[in-house]
């Protein structure tokens, strides 16, 4: 759909059969429904009772599972004592304390003094300045108890999530068939909403910061595994070949030169499980995390913008915080001994000893000061509140025109196209976009998961999600095209654009929702407007990307034979900037897709719905397949256009060139 | 250049006998079925493509081997296979009498950890090292203990002419200093094998030059037993005690700069060695005639190219002297052999 907004001569892929093909499908789609009637809705016996299957097994894995020596059951017990511990601990030093010991929690300038010292670790004073002020800023707005409830969890999360990606991506660095293995997987869990593994977790797990923490690990530690498999494959040959030259052993290799050389794309790994376990804070408070994802969640409930918004702000400001603290921290090389006394040699570690007995001395001694003191406590929610009620006022008629006229006029009509669709027709026409694009194997990967979605018999949820995903979609292309060809050829604009859709993305997800929700209440029309603001993110980026990325030797030759600058950006950039605007097209798809299931909360009723139910109603299975489904739907768009994206790179002579970035 | 005309030739150290390097399905496999030497047709024919093709090859103790080639000849595929960093599909290299290719993995570890040296084209240097660290690396590996080296890595930046920069980080250096380091690394452990792959390309005309000059230093100091890959023929030419040429991953031919100038055995190798000026590779044993008459005026040693002898001549003297090593004179050279030789191009 969103193929419509680029105006550029799109290469031609043999037209005339696309055109018959998607004639016999119209007449088809038109023709058809008397003749076979079960091409178009699937007859109920067909339906395979995945959920149900599903369910089962998870039932089965909680009572009946056994390895032998040990019971599924037990490991999990396991897994949550492991994890429960260190838990236990940093929780007790950020928030609770130990009562019967007497022990009273770090207070809050004894937090931050510590994370100031460890800021002037990692970065000298100007981190330390903005790492403190970070957490000054959650303090201020009152936010402090939950965050540190959260920090507690992303403390133990993030380092076991960077520690397991990286190991297993070490593992199929050297074992093949553990690449082969993992590849698919990695695929899945990237593209399966989140809640629909909740449930399992909350099965296996029980309900708790436990869960919270294994559902963030299985969240975030994906990205971490691809990304250290990239870094590793990337590390140039000659690095590689010095090594073996020099005689490494086997973990001299490995610990020596290759995550040593692979450093710098291994940290943007980190980032992201960093960002990723914030970005899953909210939706673990779901299961029991609390911290500020419940307020989050709380002022969503409530539609309290501005306490979302400061929530939600606060949960910016501890990933900005967390996420410089470990840039930093990875660029630090181990300094050489130097002469001096300890004391001298270990400043950094006799400051953060002073900070924490001296603000736990005082804690002791004036249990008042424990908490951030109410009075310097600052709260913008009213002011949020009230612009809200006060655009509605002023506006209502206004905004309910556009909605209406919108939805009347063009979304409905075409959801009613959508669903009328036969499965069987859309089986064949993405099976021949396959076969067209690539060959045998994507025309059955797009076709054989196409039916699949048909069998669950949740065929006309995957449509209204189709539906959704596509308007949204197609939106954030229009807004974020212009926007990113603006902000390509202007520096001080890309600086600005930057910076804010930086902020969005680590925004959390549900933020977006409330001023859609308050403007226009539920609906399919509030869950797309939230949906386009969350994925014109990568439409933008993407698009800045390929048209700075372009050869500046070509634009100078362009130049040179005369072009004006709108030859220039048209002919030159546009086109050749093309395959990375395609992949900017699949990663706003992605995210719409992975926004769609969020916004399941404001009432739409398509796969995102039917995940939320089966979240409500604990139902491990119907949960599981309404995911995957979701999953499925990514994978055949991804696939699609990757392979798009890959033909046209190849005829523009870019192979290898551009590669997508794990976004 | 440093021929040792008149010396009884030199051991071999380093030789392979009918070494291939083949890509496809199991090409070893394959190279045993198909006899020693399968043809181009049949390799076509078996869809392999082939790197290396057949390569017969010694290099004698201290002297500096050049592999010359264009892009895609396979001479860096050679070069690997000489270490085992490429495994070859087929053939024998043998060091000090014993073949690589039937050493275990923990074997060939021993022999590059000691014997082995290598410096990269585009340097290699680990970027979250300094340059001491960089080049004690070799050490470190081995389990050396860090005073000792700390000092070994400094004696080589000394030797290398990098003092001074032993805390900087190679990001932080030029090109040219970063492959010093890279050459302070190679010789850190002493090897008796060095392998150089187009050590000097990735660097500009005047730096490559300057490099060079310094590269046949060292080697004057350290007598190392020299594998040195490019892709100029000039710097072949300037560098090499003996070049092999190769192309589509066979040896064209094999002799001193002198020889493969002088009798090009192929029209491919003719293409190379046309622009070459003869005066700047003959050397004076090749143009001298027996002495006669009074005994000449001037004397050069017999492995001083012509145009180094050029100059003498220029006072006016119409023949010079040509001396041995130990300084006997053994024959003389005419003014006329070397305008001939310098105006024949």
């Amino acid at each position: 759909m969103a193929e419509a907004a680029l105006p550029a001569r799109l290469p031609r892929l043999g037209a005339a059969t696309w055109i018959v093909a998607l004639a016999v499908f119209l007449a088809f789609a038109v023709l058809g429904a008397a003749a076979f009637p079960w091409a178009f809705e699937m007859p109920r016996a067909w339906h395979v009772p995945f959920a149900a299957w599903f369910g089962g097994f998870v039932k089965w894995l909680l009572n009946d599972a056994s390895f032998g020596l040990f019971t599924f059951a037990g490991l999990t017990r396991f897994i949550a004592a492991a994890l429960e511990l260190p838990y236990r601990i940093v929780l007790g030093i950020l928030s609770t304390g130990w009562p019967a010991a007497g022990l009273p929690p770090l207070p809050w300038f004894g937090v931050i003094g510590l994370a100031g010292v460890l800021g002037h670790r990692a970065g000298g004073w100007p981190l330390a300045a903005l790492v403190a002020a970070c957490l000054g800023f959650i303090a201020l707005f009152g936010f402090w108890d939950s965050a540190m409830l959260t920090l507690a969890s992303i403390v133990i999360a993030v380092p076991i999530g960077i520690a397991g990606g990286l190991a297993l991506g070490l593992l199929a660095h050297r074992v093949p068939w553990f690449a082969r293995a993992i590849a698919p997987v990695l695929d899945l869990m990237q593209t399966i909403p989140v809640f629909a593994y909740l449930v399992p977790i909350l099965i296996l797990f029980g309900f708790g910061p436990v869960a919270a923490i294994v559902a963030t690990l299985t969240y975030a530690m994906p990205p971490m595994v691809r990304v250290t498999m990239l870094a590793l494959a990337r590390v140039p040959a000659e690095i590689v070949d010095l090594g073996r030259m020099v005689g490494c052993s086997r973990r001299q290799m490995t610990w020596r030169v290759m995550v040593p050389a692979a450093r710098d794309a291994l940290m943007v790994g980190a980032n992201q499980v960093i960002m990723l376990s914030l970005n899953m804070v909210i939706i673990a408070s779901m299961i029991g995390a609390g911290g500020l994802g419940f307020d989050v969640l709380s002022a969503l409930r409530r539609l309290d913008f501005g306490a979302g918004l400061e929530a939600g702000f606060s949960i910016v400001a501890l990933a900005i915080a967390l996420d410089r603290l470990g840039q930093g921290l990875a660029r630090l090389r181990s300094a050489p001994p130097t002469g001096g006394s300890w004391a001298a040699r270990h400043p950094h570690l006799l400051a953060g000893l002073a900070v924490v007995l001296l603000s736990g001395a005082a804690a002791l001694a004036w249990p008042g000061a424990r908490a951030f003191p109410e009075a310097w406590q600052l709260s913008t929610g009213d002011f949020w509140s009230r612009v809200m009620r006060e655009i509605n006022v002023t506006y209502f008629d206004t905004l309910e025109a556009i909605k209406t006229t919108l939805l009347v006029n063009v979304m409905i009509p075409v959801k009613r196209f959508l669903l009328g669709l036969p499965w069987l027709g859309v089986a064949a026409l993405l099976a021949f976009a396959g076969w067209r694009l690539r060959g045998a194997g994507l025309a059955a990967l797009a076709g054989g998961l196409t039916v699949l979605i048909a069998l669950t018999g949740l065929w006309e949820q995957a449509m209204t999600t189709v539906y959704l995903c596509g308007f949204a979609v197609a939106f954030a292309m229009l807004i974020g095209l212009p926007i990113g060809i603006l902000a390509a050829e202007r520096d001080w604009l890309w600086s600005g654009v930057r910076a804010v859709i930086d902020t969005l993305q680590t925004l959390p997800s549900f933020v977006y929702l409330m001023p859609a929700v308050m403007l226009f209440r539920v609906g399919d029309f509030t869950a797309m407007l939230a949906v386009i603001a969350f994925a014109v993110v990568p439409a933008i980026r993407y698009t800045v990307l390929g048209l700075r990325g372009v050869d500046p030797r070509i634009v100078e030759a362009g130049r040179a034979m005369g072009c004006t600058r709108r030859q220039i950006l048209w002919r030159i950039r546009f086109r050749l900037a093309m395959p990375e605007i395609m992949l900017g097209l699949n990663q706003t798809i992605m995210f719409a897709l992975s926004m769609l299931v969020i916004t399941a909360l404001v009432g739409t009723r398509d796969l995102g719905q039917e995940v939320y139910i089966a979240l409500t109603k604990a139902d491990a299975g119907r949960g599981l397949v309404a995911g995957l489904n979701v999953a499925f739907i990514a994978i055949i768009a991804d696939r699609l256009i990757q392979a798009g994206a890959a033909r046209m790179r190849a005829r523009l002579g870019l192979e290898g060139a551009a590669s997508g970035p794990a976004a | 250049m440093q021929v040792k005309t008149g010396h009884p030739r030199p051991t071999a150290r380093l030789v392979c006998r009918n070494v291939w390097k083949l890509f496809g399905n199991r090409p070893k496999a394959w190279l045993e079925r198909h006899g020693p030497s399968p043809s181009a047709e049949a390799l076509a024919a078996a869809g392999m493509v082939a790197a290396v093709r057949g390569v017969d090859l010694e290099v004698r103790e201290g002297e500096i081997f050049v592999i010359m080639g264009l892009s895609g000849s396979g001479k860096s595929t050679l070069v690997r296979c000489l270490s085992r960093l490429v495994e070859p599909s087929g053939g024998e290299i043998l060091y000090e009498g014993r073949d690589l290719l039937s050493m275990s993995e923990a074997e060939i570890m021993q022999i590059r950890r000691h014997k082995m040296g290598m410096v990269f084209q585009h340097f290699a240097l680990l970027p979250h090292m300094s340059v001491l660290e960089n080049v004690a690396f070799p050490l470190e590996v081995q389990g050396v203990a860090r005073g000792e080296r700390d000092e070994r890595a400094r004696r080589m930046i000394a030797l290398v002419g990098l003092e001074g920069r032993e805390a900087a980080f190679p990001r932080e250096l030029s090109g040219g200093q970063q492959q010093r380091v890279g050459i302070a690394r190679s010789l850190a452990a002493d090897p008796e094998l060095w392998f150089l792959d187009e050590p000097f390309s990735a660097l500009d005309p005047l730096i490559r030059r300057e490099m060079q000059v310094e590269f046949l230093r060292l080697q004057r100091m350290l007598h190392k037993t020299i594998v040195f890959i490019t892709h100029d023929f000039d710097e072949a030419i300037r560098l090499a005690d003996r070049i092999a040429i190769m192309k589509d991953g066979m040896i064209e031919q094999i002799g001193t700069p002198e020889e493969i100038v002088l009798s090009p055995a192929t029209p491919y190798v003719t293409e190379f060695t046309g622009a070459v000026p003869r005066a700047k590779v003959v050397r004076l044993a090749t143009v001298m005639v027996p002495a006669e008459g009074p005994a000449p005026a001037r004397h050069l040693p017999a492995d001083a190219t012509v145009a180094e002898a050029a100059p003498a001549f220029r006072a006016g003297a119409d023949r010079i002297g040509v001396t041995d090593a130990e300084g006997r004179l053994v024959g003389q050279v005419h003014r006329d052999a070397v305008v001939d030789l310098m105006l024949g191009g």
